[in-house]
């Protein structure tokens, strides 16, 4: 296995300087991941607003820089990568954004922002070779180059927009693709449609692909590994159809309860408690702790550390601390590996 | 249950009491530079004391234009072009807008959308809280003293379950969830029997969402007052109202209880938003509706539904379905109108009238 991303106890915090009168805000913490390359996958990175998925996501992509703990790129410690690995790195990690309209200019065709990752990197050699390539990427996501090139932004759907950031991300030709929360502004029923063309990049192209969203459904549907982030920490994580339907860390139990189905015969449950405490950096011990209906002492006192309830699932909660087995190292990828042999795909 | 409209249509306009909000025939028109765009086209439902309505639709069919025509709150270039809006036995159609401010918040409430923006970022909570209570003590009326206010803002804050202290804090000092409790605070400071919810949940987290939702319900039982909640999620709906409206283009198409609509939806576009529902179901595949809401200024003629309409038939085309009453519901559709056309045979082949987007078979 080759190792392509690693991130080895990283935990970024901001705030809290030295002139500053309030704590730090820890929005990672402590968390070790790492991607493979032999094996691409989708990983879903799932948790509320504030608790640390885009964040993480920023870590991967270079943008900022862990405050504890180090970050590697192919087996280099990130923050000592020489001129050309990080070149490298640049065009090997790509992502798209949530805004399929923030991401163009609204004053270019839509063609510059497929041209210029060509130009930057050097891609193509000839204007025709150019073309080609970038009617091939607009292909692999089911566009017609005749209805997208040669118009502005404004003139396209957002469905079309944000196809066209996976054909740009796409012609990079990345080793992954980190998406943020990819289609919570489009229409509903074009999400099916980026969702599938993301998934084909996945199958087809061999990309590693982070998801990160707040939509179980979503995620259930496209990818393979799940990590759920509360205040920063990985609470539960593992195969996605494990994590979801059976979820076992109380807040995923929460946050898969209190999804609204569309079922009047299947109402949810009593209020859920609200957050006592908005600032967790002063909790000790688990920072669910003051919602969880299952509290014990010793959750007040130390944070768990992960249980491996199965081989491909773990969960950070006192409450399996009996049935199963600390993990040894807390880094997820032995949850993760191994899965599309076993599920034949 | 909402009545429907010919029910409505043949009741007495003035001092009746059973209902809290009856609309009959309502238009809500806005004049442009291009024609008359019928964002609300001849809407008509009631509202019992205590009963939980939701209004459905997706972006543009009109749900938040007639929620606004409600609270007396449309703005130019709109306006309300016909029908009448009975606030507990009341028509505040032409009402005049002083008389108007006397019974928003102490009749009706809304929880607006995204309380972020709407909430004063210079202002403490507390005082926000205030002036709502303030700006409607009525002539004659002898305003509340200081320590009273106090009392007030206090009770408020822990119904909608917040800490008190909340009311020396800067809006920028909370949450999505707290500011929205906040609105909701607002909106009931003067114990309104109506409160109109315009998505109050959107841009907030899943828990936070049952959280408020939970809440509201909470507040609305306490009151006995009636909710109209207004958005598109048909998951809260299931979870949160009695009944449902289900608006196209400007028209209610269906209305029904939320059981009865969400196991046997009559409307050909109630049953495609039903299918269409996301679920934890692996083998089932993510389905849209195909094709797009017509543009309102370009309505196809007959039935505005008839591009997407899988059992279109011929009538469709000529002719706008009337609203009729089955089984205690009532659906606008000429497949359930068994006197001219027996309903289920269409005459064009299903699926052959449909418009596809490009998008989607793309």
């Amino acid at each position: 296995m080759s190792e392509f991303m690693r991130l080895d106890h990283v935990t970024r915090t901001f705030g809290g300087g030295a002139f500053s009168t309030k704590p730090p805000i820890v929005a990672v913490d402590d968390v070790s991941i790492s991607i493979d390359e032999d094996e691409p996958k989708i990983t879903t990175i799932a948790g509320e607003s504030g608790s640390g998925k885009t964040t993480l996501a920023r870590l991967l992509m270079g943008t900022i820089k862990p405050t504890f703990g180090t970050m590697y790129y192919r087996g280099n410690d990130f923050s000592k990568l020489s001129r050309g690995d990080s070149w490298k790195f640049k065009q090997e990690v790509q992502s798209i954004y949530q805004d399929p309209f923030g991401s163009y200019n609204p004053f270019y065709k839509v063609d510059h922002v497929l041209e210029t990752p060509i130009n930057r990197f050097k891609l193509a050699t000839s204007r025709t070779a150019k073309t080609a390539m970038i009617e091939e990427a607009l292909a692999m996501v089911g566009l017609q180059p005749g209805d997208t090139l040669g118009r502005f932004p404004h003139q396209l759907s957002g469905g079309q927009r944000q196809r066209i950031m996976v054909a740009r991300a796409l012609l990079i030709k990345p080793r992954l693709i980190l998406a943020d929360e990819p289609v919570s502004m489009v229409d509903a029923s074009l999400r099916a449609t980026i969702l599938d063309s993301i998934r084909r990049l996945n199958r087809e192209i061999g990309i590693s692909v982070i998801y990160i969203t707040h939509d179980l459904t979503t995620a259930l549907q496209i990818s393979d590994n799940i990590l759920v982030m509360y205040r920063g920490s990985v609470v539960e994580s593992g195969a996605v159809e494990r994590v979801i339907l059976e979820p076992k860390h109380p807040y995923t139990q929460l946050l898969i309860e209190s999804i609204p189905q569309p079922d009047p015969d299947n109402k949810w449950g009593d209020e859920p408690p609200t957050p006592r405490f908005e600032d967790f950096s002063s909790m000790f011990g688990c920072k669910f702790a003051d919602r969880c209906p299952h509290v014990m002492d010793i959750c007040n006192e130390e944070q768990p550390p992960g249980y491996r309830l199965e081989q491909h699932r773990q969960a950070q909660c006192y409450l399996y601390q009996d049935e199963a087995s600390e993990m040894e190292d807390p880094d997820l990828a032995s949850i993760f590996q191994d899965r599309r042999a076993e599920l034949n795909v | 249950m909402v009545t429907i409209e010919q029910e409505t249509r043949s009741s007495n306009a003035s001092g009746d009491d059973e209902f809290a909000l009856r609309v009959e025939d309502l238009k809500v028109y806005y004049g442009t530079p291009r024609g008359t765009v019928k964002a609300v086209d001849g809407v008509s439902f009631n509202l019992k004391q205590g009963e939980r309505f939701a209004l459905v639709g997706e972006s543009g069919s009109g749900k938040s234009t007639l929620a606004m025509a409600i609270m007396r709150l449309t703005r130019e270039p709109g306006h309300i072009a016909g029908g009448h809006i009975y606030l507990n036995g009341r028509d505040v159609v032409d009402m005049p807008e002083k008389e108007i401010r006397s019974i928003r918040l102490r009749e009706m409430a809304l929880v607006p959308q995204g309380a972020m923006n709407s909430l004063n970022p210079v202002m403490r909570v507390g005082d926000q809280i205030i002036d709502g209570i303030m700006d409607h003590v009525l002539p004659g009326e002898s305003p509340p003293n200081k320590s009273e206010i106090d009392e007030r803002i206090h009770d408020l804050l822990i119904r909608v379950g917040l800490d008190p202290n909340v009311a020396r804090l800067h809006p920028h000092e909370l949450s999505g969830g707290m500011k929205q409790r906040v609105a909701m605070a607002i909106a009931i400071s003067l114990d309104p029997n109506i409160i109109v919810a315009d998505e109050p949940t959107s841009a907030l987290d899943v828990v936070v969402q049952r959280q408020i939702m939970q809440t509201l319900g909470r507040l609305q039982e306490g009151l006995e007052a009636a909710v109209l909640l207004v958005g598109h999620d048909m998951g809260l709906v299931a979870q949160f109202a009695d009944t449902i409206g289900v608006m196209y283009a400007g028209k209610l198409v269906e209305v029904g209880s939320v059981p009865d609509v969400f196991k046997d939806p009559k409307h050909p576009y109630t049953q495609l938003l039903i299918e269409s529902l996301p679920s934890f179901d692996i083998s089932r595949q993510f389905v849209g509706i195909p094709g797009m809401q017509p543009a309102l200024l370009n309505l196809p003629p007959g039935c505005s539904f008839n591009p997407r309409c899988p059992s279109v038939h011929e009538r469709c085309f000529r002719e706008v379905p009337a609203f009729l009453p089955i089984d205690g519901r009532g659906v606008a559709c000429h497949l359930y109108d068994e006197t001219v056309i027996p309903a289920q045979t269409p005459v064009i082949p299903a699926k052959a009238g449909i418009q596809r987007d490009e998008e989607v078979t793309n």
